[in-house]
């Protein structure tokens, strides 16, 4: 039972990162139509952004908000410079887009700060509390947890309690019709990727210190989770991608510790086939908004 | 009104738009003058969804300008409403996720106050905004007698009622010129009168008086709404006049009113 307890937790530590990767691959994905693939490298460069300004300010804190900054930044650059347009692009070319700019991206990040593993620090201790002998959770779990809950009810409020939120759903939806009431559509564009920007580097700053460590490479896999959370929650809706990160990391919390930690990339792969085989539109699809 | 506005009058001048070797429009002219209902009238294919296209910037014309408000306009779809022109759509075209007041709200995109990031940093004002907005959307509702369908979903509303909501949409950005394709299509008697009286009464809406300019089908509606009627065949404008003008014109009645086969096969191979 404790063990169980235990990895409980550490799947809703997990969880709450690979949901914030979903959900940032989901802010994008239902307005332009395009799976970023170089979401996890952009988070990457971003934690690299927040070891350059932590060295230079001394200050864990201003680095954390570097990160957080250049995420959106990087977001809103990237849509404009290299997915301008890419609603009206073959979904192709978007993939071939997404590849190029994670192998760019990891390139100079290789480039600038070398390929080895950097330390990197977590925010708070990672040593769990225990109850007895049981372990349960350490206080960066609570900041992990936490941190990812607020960022997404501030998400949440901006996409369905203000005018602007309302205007980004009218565009995602039937953005020709939007762009009539004159809703500037390509802003909102930007401003979506902008927003993943920030959360894939919230991500970014909650996954790297858990024993990752920080090099080019550290969120490819991660990536690959956050990606398996987004489609298991169907793509299409942000709440959707929420509860398919953290079943993700539940899923992969149990079997790593049950079965083994090999199990690990496999039993990603399970979750994801068991879902598209009962539910191939994921488990939050638009398909489930009542029509009559 | 607060300011001397220029004129709200649309000027559409020799307007001309090839598609190819295919020509939708042929130097079209004719204008909507302030507090006017216009109706463009014409057999299926004679261009009417393209000028209306043209004139929301969905569609550049080959040749010829318009003009709004005393100056030239260049339309871009997401500037029309700015530029205090609406428009429905002949599908209607609600966002079938949002409930139809989230439909209407979103048509007053130009009234916006909170910016995102102001949305970002201070949601309490971003909050009220969107109370004023809900209620602004509510009253237009009220006003097209569909309130009750505030909180429901586009798909789940008769077809009526979907019509009414979107025309709520377009004016709730108190537009000076409403663009209507095809309104009463679908209508049925009762909603047809309704209509009707919405449409004669935009024009003497005392604060924002509206032009209309109508694409309909339905030639009662036409006739009893318009102050002047401009018809459309393979193109061309073939005639435009006030609505009794138009009904006695032969080469109306040829072209588009429908008499017998053999005159109107005549009149369109001599041009």
């Amino acid at each position: 039972m404790s063990r169980f307890i235990f990895l409980t937790f550490n799947g809703l530590s997990f969880g709450a990162v690979y949901a914030a990767l979903a959900l940032a691959l989901v802010l994008i994905w239902r307005t332009t139509r395009v799976l970023n693939f170089a979401q996890g490298a952009m988070a990457v460069a971003t934690a690299y952004v927040a070891l350059s300004v932590s060295d230079w300010t001394g200050s864990y804190w201003i680095g954390f908000g570097a990160a957080l900054a250049a995420g959106f930044v990087l977001g809103a650059v990237v849509e404009r410079v290299a997915f301008r347009g890419a609603d009206r692009m073959p979904p192709l070319n978007t993939i071939v887009i997404g590849v190029g700019l994670l192998i760019l991206i990891e390139a100079v990040m290789g480039m600038l700060y070398g390929s080895a593993n950097r330390g990197f620090p977590a925010a708070y201790s990672t040593r769990a509390y225990s109850v007895g002998s049981t372990a349960l959770f350490s206080k960066q779990d609570v900041f992990t947890v936490g941190s990812v809950l607020v960022l997404m009810l501030v998400i949440a409020v901006l996409l369905t309690r203000t005018p602007q939120g309302l205007r980004m759903r009218a565009a995602a939806f039937a953005p020709e019709v939007a762009r009539l009431l004159g809703v500037r559509v390509g802003r909102l564009l930007t401003l979506g990727w902008a927003l993943s920007g920030l959360v894939g580097a919230l991500a970014a700053m909650l996954v790297i210190p858990t024993g990752l460590g920080l090099f080019p490479q550290a969120m490819d896999g991660v990536f690959i989770l956050g990606f398996t959370g987004a489609v298991v929650g169907g793509l299409e809706s942000p709440v959707g991608a929420v509860v398919g990160g953290v079943l993700t990391g539940l899923a992969l919390s149990y079997a790593s510790g049950y079965i083994g930690s090999d199990i690990t990339p496999l039993a990603a792969l399970v979750l994801l086939v068991v879902v598209l085989l009962l539910r191939p539109t994921g488990l939050f699809s638009g398909s489930q908004v009542r029509r009559v | 009104m607060n300011s001397p506005a220029p004129e709200s009058r649309l000027s559409v001048q020799g307007v001309t738009v090839r598609f190819g070797g295919l020509t939708a429009l042929d130097d079209v002219s004719f204008e909507v003058a302030q507090g006017h209902v216009v109706g463009v009238i014409g057999p299926n294919g004679s261009g009417k969804t393209t000028l209306f296209n043209v004139i929301c910037g969905f569609v550049r014309p080959t040749s010829g300008s318009l003009t709004w408000q005393g100056k030239t306009l260049r339309p871009r779809p997401d500037r029309l409403v700015r530029a205090g022109i609406a428009r429905t759509l002949q599908s209607v075209g609600l966002f079938e996720r949002l409930t139809a007041l989230e439909n209407v709200m979103v048509g007053a995109a130009r009234a916006r106050k909170a910016g995102f990031a102001s949305a970002l940093f201070a949601l309490p004002r971003s909050d009220r905004d969107e109370q004023r907005l809900r209620d602004e959307a509510l009253d237009w509702l009220r006003r097209l007698d569909v309130a009750d369908a505030a909180n429901r979903l586009p798909g789940t509303l008769p077809y009526p009622v979907q019509k009414r909501v979107s025309l709520a949409r377009a004016l709730i950005s108190r537009p000076r010129l409403l663009l209507l394709d095809e309104p009463a299509g679908g209508l049925g008697a009762e909603d047809m009168t309704h209509l009707a009286g919405l449409i004669r009464g935009l024009p003497e809406a005392g604060e924002w008086p509206c032009s209309v300019l109508l694409v309909e089908h339905h030639m009662d509606l036409v006739m009893s709404v318009c102050d002047q009627v401009v018809v459309l065949d393979f193109g061309r404008l073939v005639a435009s006049g006030t609505p009794d003008d138009v009904r006695s014109d032969p080469v109306v009645a040829a072209a588009y009113l429908g008499t017998d086969v053999p005159a109107e096969a005549e009149l369109r191979a001599t041009p």
